[in-house]
C-alpha cells in the first residue's frame, strides 16, 4: 500500500515536469500551428545549461585555443586567454540557474522563430523539417560539448531530504516540483485568459490580419510566444534534471512524451496539458512498477484511446 | 514520340548499367554501398506513396521497417526457414501498417505527422525495453542469408544482384501504381480530397489502401536490410532513421519515381563519405535539412535546376550578381 502513496507522489511530480514541458509544445502547436519537433531539445539543452552552470557557475571569457588543420597543414594554432568576468559564482542557488537556463533557450527559441521559422510561416510540412533539423544539430552539439556520459546535478541542498507524513516519506524536491508546476500553470492562465497581452495573443491567433489591421504586432507575438514555450521547455529541464538525470537521446525521449500529452489534453489548451500530464505521469510511473518491459508502451494507449474516441483531445476544440 | 522513346531508352540504359555495375566497380566496398542504395531506394520509393502522391507525410515509417526486420530475425533466430520468416515478416508488417493506417488516418497532416511519430517510437520503445522479447539494446544477430534457387548469396557481388532483382521489381511495382487509376485517385486526395468526396471516391479507403502499400514494401526493404547487415539492433527503428528516409524523398523531389532513388543515393553516398571523414554525421544530416529547407524546398533535382536557371539568366543580365546564385547551384 505505502509504496503505491510513494509513487502517486512520483506521478505527481513527474506531472508537473510534464506540464512544464508540454505547456509551452501546447501554446506553440495550438496557437501558432507551428508542429515544434525541437522542444525535446530545448528540454534537454536547458537540462544540461542548468547543470553546467549549477557546477561552475557563470563567467565570461577563459582560454580560447583556436586551431583549423586541414589537409594534414596546421592553418592557425594558438592560445587566446581573456580575463574572466564572473557574473555568477559557481553552486547558485538552484532557481537561478533553472531561470537563467530558461532565459538562454528562450533567446535560442526566439532567434529560431525569427530567422527561420518566420520564413515558413503556413508551411507545416518544411516547419517540421527544419525543426527536425535543428534537433539532430542540437543533439549533436549538446553530445559535442558535455559528451555521452550522464549528468545528474545533486538535489538542491535546502530541498534535500524528505518530509514525513503519516508515517510514509516524501522527498521534499517533488512537492517543490510539483508547486512550481501549479504556481506556472496559474500563471499562464492569468496571462492568456485575464491580461491585454493575452487578448492580443489571442486575437492574433484568431484572426491574424485583422489583428494586424488595428495595430496588433502579431508577428512580435508569434516570437513573444515561441520564445516562452522554448524557456518553459528548458526551465521544466533544469527542474527535471536531478530525478531524471540529463544524457543524450533525452530530447527524443521527451519529444514524443510533450505530443501524446498535447494529443491528450487537446492543442492549445492549458488545462488540456494539465490533465493529460498528470494522466501521463501516474501511466509512467505505475507502468514502471508493473510492467517495466511495457512501461514506455503503455504511455501511448491513452492516445490511441483518445483517438479513436475523441480526435480533438480531451480538452480541445473541435476546429472547423 | 521522340519524349517517349527517349525516356525508354534511359530506362534501358539504366537497367544495363546496373546490371553490369560489378564489372566495371572493383572492390566489395562499391558494391555493397551500391546494394545499400538499392535497398534504401525500395524504402524511400514506398515512402513517397504517402509522402509524394498522398500527401500524407509520415515519421514512423522506420517503425515498419523495424517490425519486419525483428520479426524476420526473431523467427530465424528460433529455428524457422527464410521463406517461412519472411512471408510471416511481410504478412506482420501489413497487419501493423493496417493499425497504424487506421490511427493516423484519424488525422491527416500534421496530425497525421504526429501520430506516426508516435506510433513509430512505440516500435523503438518495444524494440529498445521489451528485452525479453527483442534482446533489447543487444539486438538480434541474423545467420546467414537465404539461398534462392540455390544460388549462395554470402558474397557481395551476388547479394547485390538479389537487391538489384528486388528493386527492380519495386520501381516496376511503383510505376504500375502511379500510372493506375487508383494511383490518379491518390493524387486526387492529396490535391482536393472534397471533391473526391462528392464525387464519390471513398477518401479515408484510398489513402487506407495507399498506406498498405507503402508499408508493404518498406517491410521489403526492412528484409533486405537485415540480411544485408545479418543484424537488427533498436537504432533501426528510432526517430533518425524515419527522419533520414524522409530527408532521402524530400531531398530528391516527392511525387517522382526518380527523385527518391537520386534521394537515397545521395543520403547514403553521403552516409558513407561524411562518417569517414567526420564523425559528425548527426549533424550533418540536420544542416542538410536545414540548407535543403531554406534553399531548395522542392527537392534537389528541381531546385538545382531551378537556381540554375535563375544564375543563368542572372548571368546574361548583370554577370557579377550571378557568381553567388551559381556557387550555390552546382
Amino acid at each position: 500500500m505505502s509504496q503505491y502513496l510513494t509513487l502517486a507522489v512520483n506521478s505527481i511530480s513527474y506531472g508537473g515536469l510534464l506540464f512544464l514541458l508540454s505547456a509551452g509544445f501546447s501554446l506553440i502547436f495550438g496557437l501558432m500551428r507551428i508542429p515544434n519537433l525541437m522542444h525535446g531539445s530545448f528540454f534537454m539543452l536547458g537540462a544540461y545549461l542548468g547543470a553546467s552552470i549549477l557546477e561552475k557557475g557563470l563567467g565570461l571569457g577563459g582560454t580560447f585555443h583556436p586551431h583549423l588543420q586541414m589537409l594534414g597543414v596546421t592553418l592557425f594554432d594558438f592560445t587566446v586567454s581573456l580575463p574572466t568576468i564572473v557574473v555568477l559564482a559557481p553552486h547558485p542557488n538552484f532557481f537561478v540557474a533553472a531561470l537563467i537556463g530558461g532565459a538562454v533557450v528562450a533567446c535560442i527559441g526566439a532567434l529560431i522563430e525569427r530567422f527561420l521559422l518566420r520564413r515558413l510561416a503556413g508551411q507545416e510540412l518544411p516547419q517540421v523539417l527544419l525543426t527536425l533539423g535543428l534537433s539532430f544539430v542540437v543533439a549533436d552539439i549538446c553530445l559535442m560539448v558535455w559528451t555521452g556520459d550522464p549528468v545528474q546535478p545533486a538535489t538542491p541542498s535546502q530541498f534535500a531530504g524528505a518530509v514525513q507524513f503519516t508515517g510514509l516519506f516524501f522527498p521534499i524536491y517533488r512537492l517543490v516540483v510539483v508547486m512550481v508546476a501549479v504556481v506556472i500553470a496559474i500563471a499562464l492562465w492569468l496571462l492568456i485568459d485575464w491580461t491585454r497581452l493575452g487578448a492580443m495573443i489571442r486575437a492574433g491567433v484568431d484572426d491574424a490580419p485583422i489583428a494586424r489591421m488595428i495595430g496588433i504586432k502579431v508577428s512580435q507575438l508569434f516570437t513573444l510566444i515561441f520564445a516562452l514555450g522554448a524557456g518553459l521547455a528548458a526551465f521544466g529541464g533544469v527542474m527535471g534534471s536531478p530525478i531524471l538525470s540529463v544524457y543524450p537521446g533525452l530530447d527524443a525521449e521527451m519529444l514524443p512524451v510533450a505530443l501524446i500529452v498535447v494529443i491528450l489534453g487537446g492543442t492549445g489548451s492549458l488545462l488540456g496539458a494539465l490533465v493529460g500530464s498528470f494522466i501521463i505521469g501516474f501511466l509512467y510511473n505505475y507502468g514502471q512498477a508493473l510492467f517495466p518491459d511495457l512501461a514506455y508502451v503503455i504511455l501511448f494507449l491513452p492516445m490511441v484511446v483518445v483517438l479513436v474516441l475523441r480526435p480533438q483531445g480531451l480538452f480541445g476544440k473541435v476546429v472547423p | 514520340m521522340t519524349a517517349i522513346m527517349v525516356r525508354r531508352a534511359a530506362i534501358a540504359v539504366a537497367i544495363l548499367l546496373l546490371l553490369t555495375l560489378p564489372l566495371w566497380v572493383s572492390g566489395t566496398y562499391y558494391i555493397n554501398i551500391a546494394s545499400q542504395i538499392q535497398l534504401f531506394a525500395v524504402l524511400a520509393l514506398a515512402l513517397n506513396v504517402l509522402v509524394g502522391y498522398g500527401g500524407l507525410v509520415s515519421l514512423g515509417h522506420a517503425g515498419l521497417f523495424a517490425i519486419a526486420g525483428y520479426t524476420a530475425a526473431l523467427m530465424l533466430e528460433n529455428g524457422f526457414g527464410h521463406l517461412a520468416a519472411n512471408l510471416a515478416a511481410l504478412g506482420v508488417v501489413l497487419v501493423a501498417a493496417a493499425v497504424f493506417a487506421v490511427l493516423a488516418l484519424r488525422a491527416t497532416g500534421i496530425g497525421f505527422l504526429m501520430i506516426t511519430l508516435a506510433l513509430g517510437q512505440i516500435v523503438w520503445g518495444i524494440a529498445y525495453r521489451w528485452a525479453g522479447l527483442t534482446h533489447g539494446d543487444n539486438g538480434v544477430n541474423v545467420s546467414g542469408r537465404p539461398m534462392p534457387f540455390g544460388i549462395s548469396l554470402t558474397s557481395a557481388t551476388p547479394f547485390y544482384f538479389a537487391t538489384l532483382a528486388v528493386f527492380l521489381v519495386a520501381v516496376a511495382a511503383m510505376m504500375l501504381f502511379v500510372r493506375s487509376p487508383f494511383g490518379a485517385s491518390l493524387r486526387g486526395t492529396r490535391d482536393q480530397a472534397r471533391r473526391m468526396n462528392a464525387l464519390g471516391y471513398n477518401v479515408w479507403l484510398i489513402r487506407f489502401v495507399a498506406f498498405l502499400f507503402s508499408g508493404f514494401w518498406t517491410g521489403v526493404a526492412g528484409l533486405l536490410f537485415i540480411y544485408y547487415n545479418e543484424f537488427v539492433s533498436p537504432q533501426v527503428a528510432a526517430l533518425q532513421s524515419s527522419a533520414e528516409a524522409l530527408l532521402m524523398v524530400i531531398s530528391g523531389g516527392t511525387a517522382t519515381l526518380l527523385g527518391p532513388i537520386v534521394g537515397a543515393a545521395i543520403v547514403v553516398v553521403m552516409k558513407n563519405v561524411v562518417s569517414a571523414y567526420l564523425e559528425r554525421w548527426n549533424m550533418a544530416l540536420g544542416i542538410i535539412f536545414v540548407l535543403i529547407i531554406t534553399f531548395m524546398p522542392e527537392g534537389l533535382v528541381p531546385g538545382s535546376v531551378r537556381l540554375g536557371k535563375l544564375a543563368w539568366q542572372g548571368w546574361r543580365k548583370r554577370p557579377p550578381a550571378a557568381a553567388p546564385a551559381g556557387e550555390r547551384a552546382s
